[in-house]
């Protein structure tokens, strides 16, 4: 099917400057292309063809609905969510529908809050809203018109319910129209379904994808790629980010049996070989002698040393409000304190994978893409190849958390060097699937980077927040990629300052500064991104005023809420459905808006005798808008916050003389089922458009779990994770 | 030449007796859904079950096998499998997913063990199964559905 797509879309009839056919209107990232059905071939094909095929959606002869996701489905739910808004405006059964991946095509698949094709910053259901459920919406048009004319029977009389076309005494489906319906014209406009008429939307659709998972997940996961003649790679990478090979020895690798290669590409040193285990033991035979003049020898010691002299002094400047040093200076009572966030690793389940087929004129992808438009464009440069001679095959992702979508596009990067090395050894192009393995993963970088802030905050005599004082020091998440002029203005980064800069509470008097210093260790987005530390210290320092001020938390939260009814909202519905403290528990609440959406989670902490904390139960208000499949959004809320529990709990990235000191989950410990409290998801219903899910039940819940441990034990937690306490 | 049983039929394998079941599995045989998550039998992803007990199969070597009866994800049908695998969907257990086979596979020997579990069995049982999208209070949910679903 979407081999046929790709067919299609490489004839000389659909070329780009032909494509009369894309309804094109002003929208958000320079146009929003309506979900038009596009007749993708000539006239003459139409009049064979069986099948309905547009951008968004095919309907095949044996009455199947395909729904193309434009995003990277990693768990979060989106190739469901996209699906549901197709299926209901094109009237389809639950039971036809199925998703699958689009191809990188960045004029078809942008994402219209990018203007590239690739999923992030929970954006991946806001910007299809409209767009999935038009294309739903034109189809359906399609298939009456279709029906209209093969019954001649006006297309007002006509009526589409669970797949199926009636009107006028006759009936068909989807499928008995598809071919028909190819050969009707895009309607230029079409109505969408009120609220009052949704039967999936808000409702139940269940995941496209979770019986196949249940059962193996076969054929789903790049990692799973097993192409016929297929061989694998493993990369030997410098000890110290930056450093260079200075020279090596393979002799002992070459004479493994099942070697196929061992080349040197810009990464390191790539060992090609017919199964994955050999290809391990066949680089641990490597004798590899690093050149560290380049490395970052700097261990976390010294980083920290370095970042805390910059807590010292003023950084670039965000946001600031009114004059929060002058109201400082007079305030009745300030409060400082110094946090310290580490270094995080992803360690998504399935590690990093890509496979690539390059035979010197083409070049094919397949692994879980996150910023297709990205990867594309590099493995072309990196080939020398145009665009048009690439294809990137998304798979589903076993996870993600941010480390699929890198501006620098490394994965792909590193695949194409692997195939051209083994192209250019005069092999026979076969598809080499690069692996890393769990080392390669937790010792590979694009870590969320370590932060320190300083805050100064005041009161007055009347326990009113007397100004407000932020100062960051992180690197820069953003600045040398491709999206560097969006979101870094004089010198700030913004994915580093939001959720605090600025901050949904109404404090007259803030200011926050930044420093974003050069260090060699690859830092990116991870779940939430900057909201994963501004929550934790704006929600903390919320609850260390409050007490200061003698007055009830949640009350001091919301007499700064005035102007934020739905952060209010959610902090409200959360506490109200929390109840009362259970008997040998402590409570600790947070309230914070990210990504457009809202959450608020009160979480009930039981210390264990040993001093350890034991999260019990975690109640969450949200609001994200329409909840487009609530049972998901619960999904993600409770997965999101049990990601951040994990990292609160014990996860850090630490470093000796510039090497990471962590290797695997053993030391790198991830969140287990006796770890996980029991979670309650309340949503408010709301008829405003969705907002991201994927990221925002993160934030909370370790500002909420500190101001547990607070209501515990009397001691304010500024530097994470628990673990360095002996609470965890 | 080592000869065991897979999935309940008799299998040959030439290799190397050290490679561990998982890449025999994966790459030999091309039977994906045993899944690599860590290679250290830290994390679950590639449990199998080795003569009827949960085994992690990256640290299962194929030179041990001789004469064992090995079932994968691909060929579990036992009724705590079938029962496992319906509230898998019932309950809307995976995000990602990638780590589900490992937690049937090692829900079905709880199971099988152990029909009417606590909350405790089942944290001693799943510890070792990590799922980084933190599907666990679901999983809990289905392991005890899957039981109900077992009883009637």
């Amino acid at each position: 099917m979407l081999h046929n797509l790709r067919k299609h879309l490489a004839d000389p009839v659909v070329q780009p400057s032909r494509r009369g056919f894309l309804k094109l209107s002003a929208g958000a990232a320079g146009g929003l292309l309506i979900g038009a059905a596009v007749p993708l071939r000539s006239a003459a094909q139409n009049a064979q063809t069986t099948e309905l095929i547009t951008p968004f959606v095919h309907i095949t002869a044996d009455n199947k609905v395909l729904v193309l996701s434009k995003h990277l489905d990693k768990g979060q739910g989106t190739a469901t969510g996209l699906a549901t808004l197709v299926a209901e405006e094109l009237g389809a059964a639950a039971d036809q529908v199925e998703a699958d991946f689009a191809p990188a095509n960045v004029e078809l698949y942008a994402n219209l809050a990018f203007g590239a094709q690739g999923t992030g910053g929970s954006t991946a259901m806001p910007n299809s809203w409209e767009q999935y459920r038009q294309a739903g919406a034109t189809a359906r048009a399609m298939l009456i018109q279709a029906a209209s004319s093969e019954w001649d029977v006006p297309a007002s009389d006509i009526t589409v319910l669970d797949g199926v076309v009636s009107g006028g005494g006759n009936s068909a489906t989807f499928g008995a129209l598809a071919g028909l319906a190819a050969q009707q014209q895009a309607p230029s406009d079409v109505t969408l379904k009120t609220p009052d008429q949704w039967k999936y939307i808000g409702k139940t659709f269940a995941r496209v994808d979770v019986p196949q998972k249940s059962r193996g997940s076969l054929g789903m996961f790049g990692m799973d790629e097993q192409p016929e003649g297929g061989l694998v790679a493993v990369t030997a990478r410098p000890p110290r980010f930056g450093a260079e090979l200075s020279s090596y020895d393979a002799s002992a690798a070459m004479e493994m049996d099942g070697v196929m290669g061992v080349f040197e590409i810009p990464e390191g040193i790539a060992v090609v070989a017919t199964n994955t285990w050999i290809a391990m033991q066949a680089r641990d035979a490597l004798e590899l002698v690093w050149d560290e003049a380049t490395g970052e020898t700097r261990g976390t010691d010294e980083l920290i040393a370095e970042f805390r002299a910059l807590l010292d002094q003023p950084g670039s400047p965000a946001e600031p409000r009114g004059d929060a040093a002058a109201r400082l200076a007079n305030a009745a009572q300030v409060i400082e304190a110094d946090y310290f966030f580490p270094y995080l690793a992803h360690a998504s389940m399935e590690p990093l994978d890509m496979t690539v087929l390059y035979d010197g004129a083409s070049a094919a992808f397949w692994g879980g893409s996150q910023l297709q438009t990205t990867d594309h464009m590099m493995a072309a440069s990196t080939l020398g190849l145009d665009q048009d001679q690439v294809e990137i095959n998304t798979k589903w992702g076993g996870g993600s958390f941010g480390r699929r979508a890198t501006g620098d596009a490394h994965l792909v990067v590193e695949a194409a060097h692997i195939g051209k090395a083994w192209l250019d050894a005069e092999n026979e192009a076969r598809p080499i699937k690069l692996v890393y393995s769990r080392e390669d993963d937790i010792q590979g970088g694009y870590y969320r980077p370590m932060t320190l802030y300083r805050v100064r905050a005041g009161l007055d005599t009347d326990g009113n927040i007397a100004g407000f004082e932020t100062r960051i020091v992180s690197q820069s998440i953003i600045s040398g990629t491709p999206f560097e002029q969006f979101l870094v203005h004089n010198g700030v980064d913004h994915t580093t300052v939001e959720g605090i800069a600025p901050t949904p509470y109404s404090i007259p008097d803030m200011s926050v500064d930044v420093h974003h210093p050069q260090v060699g260790v690859p830092v990116l987005w991870w779940r939430s991104v900057g909201h994963t530390h501004t929550a934790y210290v704006m929600e903390t320092m919320m609850d260390e005023l409050a007490e200061a001020a003698g007055r009830d938390p949640i009350e001091f939260r919301l007499a700064y809420l005035d102007n934020d009814p739905r952060t209010a909202g959610v902090l409200r519905l959360a506490v109200e459905k929390a109840g009362a403290v259970p008997e040998g528990l402590h409570r600790g609440i947070a309230v914070h808006k990210s990504f457009d959406s809202y959450v608020a989670e009160v979480a009930d902490i039981r210390m264990r005798e040993d001093g350890t904390v034991k999260v019990e139960r975690v109640v969450c208000g949200v609001d994200c808008g329409v909840a487009i499949n609530p049972d998901n959004v619960e999904a993600q809320v409770e997965g999101g916050l049990g990601y951040g529990l994990s990292a609160v709990l014990r996860e850090e990235i630490t470093l000796t003389d510039g090497e990471v000191d962590q290797f695997n989950y053993p030391d790198y410990t991830p969140l287990k089922i006796s770890d996980m409290p029991e979670v309650e998801v309340h949503l408010v219903a709301s008829t405003e458009a969705p907002t991201g899910i994927g990221e925002p039940g993160t934030p909370p819940i370790g500002p909420a779990i500190a101001n547990a441990i607070y209501a515990a034990t009397g001691t304010r937690i500024r530097e994470l994770p628990l673990s360095r306490h002996g609470l965890a | 030449m080592i000869n065991f049983t897979l999935n309940g039929e008799a299998r040959q394998l030439d290799v190397d007796p050290n490679m561990p079941l998982l890449w025999a599995l994966r790459d030999e045989l091309k039977m994906t859904g045993t899944k690599f998550g860590c290679g250290v039998a830290f994390c679950g992803a590639c449990t199998v079950h080795v003569d009827g007990f949960p085994a992690r199969s990256c640290q299962t070597f194929i030179g041990d096998l001789e004469g064992a009866e090995v079932t994968t994800i691909e060929g579990v049908d036992t009724d705590a499998a079938k029962a496992v695998q319906d509230a898998w969907v019932e309950l809307q257990v995976p995000q990602c997913g990638y780590c589900q086979s490992g937690q049937i596979m090692s829900a079905t020997a709880l199971l099988a063990d152990t029909p009417q579990p606590t909350d405790e069995d089942i944290d001693a049982a799943m510890e070792n199964n990590i799922c980084r999208c933190a599907s666990y209070v679901r999983i809990r949910k289905a392991i005890h559905r899957a039981a109900e679903i077992m009883e009637a």
